[in-house]
């Protein structure tokens, strides 16, 4: 049966609701045992996906629909994030960082994503659309996931 | 985290210098008033100009993007660019970029000023 997600919200692919989104996960991580700077960088990663979404898959127009679930896996030791649209499908050999020598704006968010999260894995959907999974350690305090247990408890 | 979310740039003249102070989250929602206040900034200041970070508390690589636009800016029209005041979150957004030694970041406003 699959886990229900610690989060797991729908929105428009509208740049006004960032903010919410990264209110969200930076309070999620704060009660998984992030510090608030890796919280901090965490909500920079969603928030850069996110904004690659919104900006390439979208074209920046506001009736997308973006789906982001979070998942804590304690046994595995680390947090996953899922975000999945019904964009246009990106060829997957031109998400990558770019030379960084090379300073002048934009093409960072990709870099960000990849120094903050331990792995992140893009793919194309098979009903269209594209899937971005990426995950990060878990801290080593990190409280178990009291919706779960609650949820495990009432199936048993 | 928490904070401004509806991102305010107010700019200030003094001893020479044109100061921007933009408050609240720059990110993709915001970045574009920002980029307008800088380029608006750009046309009054006659030789350096302060970007003062104190009330961002959080910013993302559009943000990063608009200040890069901005520093390339200033060394086509030989503008002084200066970074005050960074909150540690934004400054590691740079570090990550690999960009704080590209910028010219001080501490405080004082010390961009006398710089």
């Amino acid at each position: 049966m699959q886990r229900v997600p610690e989060l797991l919200v729908e929105f428009y692919s509208r740049p006004g609701y960032l903010a919410i989104i990264r209110h969200m996960i930076d309070t999620l991580c704060g009660r998984l045992g992030f510090t608030p700077a890796e919280s901090s960088q965490v909500c920079l990663a969603v928030d850069e996906a996110l904004c690659n979404v919104i900006r390439h898959g979208y074209d920046s127009a506001p009736d997308g629909r973006i789906r982001l679930a979070v998942h804590e896996y304690s046994e595995k030791g680390r947090l996953e994030i899922l975000i999945e649209d019904d964009a246009k499908q990106v060829d997957l050999d031109t998400i990558r960082s770019r030379d960084l020598e090379d300073v002048r704006p934009g093409g960072l968010g990709v870099h960000l994503i990849n120094e903050i999260m331990d792995d992140a894995v893009y793919e194309h959907r098979k009903e269209g659309g594209m899937r971005l999974l990426m995950w990060k350690r878990l801290p080593r305090t990190a409280e178990p996931a009291k919706a779960n247990q609650e949820v495990d408890a009432g199936e048993s | 985290m928490q904070g401004n979310h509806e991102m305010q740039v107010n700019t200030e003249q003094r001893d020479g210098a044109t100061i921007v102070r933009p408050e609240g989250d720059v990110d993709l929602s915001s970045s574009s008033t920002l980029r307008t206040s800088l380029q608006e900034a750009h046309e009054s200041t006659e030789g350096k100009l302060i970007i003062d970070l104190a009330n961002v508390k959080y910013m993302d690589s559009s943000g990063v993007a608009t200040l890069v636009e901005c520093l390339q800016l200033s060394r086509r029209s030989g503008t002084t660019l200066l970074l005050c005041q960074l909150h540690e979150r934004v400054l590691s957004v740079f570090q990550i970029a690999r960009l704080d030694g590209v910028f010219d970041i001080v501490p405080s406003l004082d010390e961009a000023l006398a710089h």
